[in-house]
């Protein structure tokens, strides 16, 4: 190969054997290094992931806060409501955060764009690692900057810093399975629209009937037994453990494993799940 | 005529794919000799997007081969990849990514040595005139623009084969007269293309071999030229005032031109070669019958002449929620 051909230089490059892993690597940054672009560059998706998580912690900590006393907080004697409420808050935005890779998915998959993807000599995986990998990020950006705002406002850790940086980890683990969940539901449905009205009926349940917000045990009798257990529940429980420590008869190690598990096991569903739609769809 | 050629760059054998009671494709078989345009032409829902999504990789036939460069497009499918370009029907680009960050997005899935994309990128803006708004999110392009960016696109890897589904459709004048440069540009430089379009007109200017698909099923396939002569070059309708005149009409001008007139409710239609001669001898033969036509069009033949040959019926889409539009009345165009 001492001689090579202006052509052969510009034509593309196929990948081989080992080749293969580094363009896959290649292919993911560049799929969510398009997708990042969208985030800064569409004002919805501005909003709806640096303002309005601003204002839910503001809303929640002022508006609420003064209604949510000692007496519903028995299980946390001494703690202030919101230190009680940032985590929640945290695990509530992941939450409905996972619903721009649906939204994102399925307007791909309208416009024609996927096609092309699938058309371009591009590692198969790289459209849906892409797309998490790009939600993780924006995870990143969201949590440490209702971290600040909630700092502001007087939230406190009770812990210390490092259960508090396992707490932000868990959490963005949460938020990069949601996104596996909420891809798959995007390509099902292949429209933006239905996406998301598909999606809010799920999430709605399962982000306010958790202990997101408030504590489980001053729901109903009849509803506690699935916000204990449900997954955003579960991590709303186990980042707060990890933040402000557990609730009195709790043990922190409990809610985090039993989150790790929802993680992989939604993960272990999900990803599959998700790949196959990819597949498939056109 | 399978196995035929020798070194096709492009080769479908008894190509079938099936939506749920739909045959898209229905036995297909073609070749494309390498450095030529094939038009497939047809209305919609005929099956050209299919084969073409087919050949493109994306889709998985149900029967029969096809071959790209001699690569099987199921079997090869990722060899394949590299040595194609596509330009859908919709323009496939990323609304929030400028004109130069799609091309240069694409360049890089497409694997093109990373020195190479941004000069690439910036050739293909300036030559489908997007240079100016390059550095534009694609939302705020014209129909017109994406379009262009969708092709350009389509280029960035400077693929041996191309496939161009419908790409003027949503064009002006100007950019369609553009694009059809380029791709004989392309051709001539030794790209084969894969054409599908609604319009003869397009089909004839660009492409060295025509097949009419209709319902999954290739009708014809000719030269442009021997297709043409099928039709004659020109479409003289006479509208008259009742079926019987048309009828009566029919006959009159039957010995004027070669075949019979096509008589379609008080429509009279007649193809010919030597139109302006056949159109003042017709205008003569019903005048000395007192006769006066209610309406009179003069015109290239339109796909749906072709159809209205080749299978005595309009070209109709398959989708009854795709009506089609038949493309009539293009003679106007320079």
């Amino acid at each position: 190969m001492s001689i090579t051909r202006t052509a052969e230089r510009e034509a593309p490059i196929e990948h081989h054997g080992a080749g293969l892993v580094a363009a896959a690597i290649s292919d993911t940054m560049a799929v969510a290094g398009r997708n990042l672009i969208a985030l800064r560059r569409v004002p919805q998706l501005i909003v709806f992931s640096t303002i309005q998580p601003v204002i839910f912690v503001l809303l929640f900590r002022y508006v609420f806060g003064g209604a949510v006393g000692p007496a519903v907080l028995r299980d946390y004697p001494g703690i202030p409501y919101v230190d009680f409420l940032i985590p929640g808050v945290f695990v509530q935005t992941a939450t409905f955060g996972a619903l721009g890779a649906a939204i994102g998915l399925a307007t791909d998959m309208k416009s024609g764009l996927l096609e092309r993807f699938r058309s371009l000599p591009m590692a198969r995986s790289a459209v849906l690692a892409g797309r998490t990998l790009a939600d993780l990020a924006r995870n990143v950006f969201v949590t440490a900057l209702m971290a600040v705002v909630g700092f502001l406002v007087g939230f406190r850790v009770h812990t210390n810093p490092f259960s508090f940086l396992c707490g932000i980890l868990l959490l963005l683990l949460f938020g990069y399975v949601l996104s596996w969940i909420f891809a798959t539901v995007g390509l099902a449905v292949g429209d933006p629209e239905t996406a998301q009205a598909a999606a809010f009926p799920i999430l709605a349940p399962l982000v306010f009937a958790s202990s997101a917000f408030v504590p489980v045990s001053s729901m109903p009798g009849w509803l506690q037994p699935f916000a204990n257990h449900q997954p955003v529940s579960v991590t709303a429980t186990a980042v707060r453990d990890l933040m402000i420590g557990p609730p009195i008869g709790g043990g922190t190690t409990s809610a985090v494993l039993q989150s790790v598990g929802w993680c992989v096991a939604l993960l272990l569903v999900f990803a599959p799940l998700a790949v196959q739609r990819y597949r498939r769809a056109v | 005529m399978i196995g035929g050629m020798a070194n096709a760059a492009i080769r479908v054998e008894g190509l079938k794919k099936r939506f749920g009671t739909l045959a898209a494709l229905d036995g297909v078989d073609f070749e494309v000799p390498p450095a030529t345009v094939f038009g497939l032409l047809g209305p919609n829902g005929a099956g050209k997007t299919t084969a073409v999504r087919i050949l493109a990789t994306i889709l998985r036939p149900d029967a029969g081969r096809a071959e790209v460069l001699g690569l099987d497009v199921v079997r090869n499918a990722s060899r394949v990849r590299y040595r194609i370009g596509l330009a859908g029907q919709y323009a496939a680009v990323d609304p929030n990514l400028t004109g130069r960050e799609n091309l240069r997005l694409i360049g890089r899935l497409g694997q093109l040595p990373r020195s190479v994309i941004p000069p690439r990128a910036d050739d293909l803006l300036e030559r489908f005139e997007l240079a100016d708004a390059g550095d534009r999110p694609v939302r705020t392009y014209s129909g017109g623009m994406r379009r262009r960016l969708d092709v350009a696109a389509s280029l960035v890897s400077r693929p041996p084969v191309l496939f161009l589904d419908e790409p003027t459709t949503g064009l002006d004048l100007q950019s369609r007269n553009e694009l059809w440069r380029t791709i004989r540009e392309l051709v001539e430089g030794g790209t084969t293309v894969l054409l599908t379009t609604q319009y003869l007109e397009e089909a004839d200017r660009l492409a060295d071999r025509i097949a009419v698909v209709d319902g999954g099923h290739v009708i014809a396939n000719d030269t442009p030229a021997q297709l043409k002569s099928r039709l004659g070059s020109t479409v003289i309708e006479v509208g008259l005032e009742d079926e019987q005149q048309a009828r009566h009409a029919a006959g009159l001008l039957s010995p004027l031109i070669p075949g019979d007139p096509e008589v379609e409710g008080t429509i009279l239609r007649l193809k010919s070669n030597d139109g302006s001669r056949i159109l003042i001898d017709a205008l003569r033969a019903l005048d000395g019958e007192d006769m006066t036509p209610v309406s009179l069009t003069v015109r290239e033949p339109s796909l749906d002449d072709v159809f209205l040959t080749l299978t005595g019926r309009h070209a109709e889409a398959v989708e009854p929620e795709a009506p089609m539009l038949a493309p009539t009345g293009r003679g106007g165009r320079p």
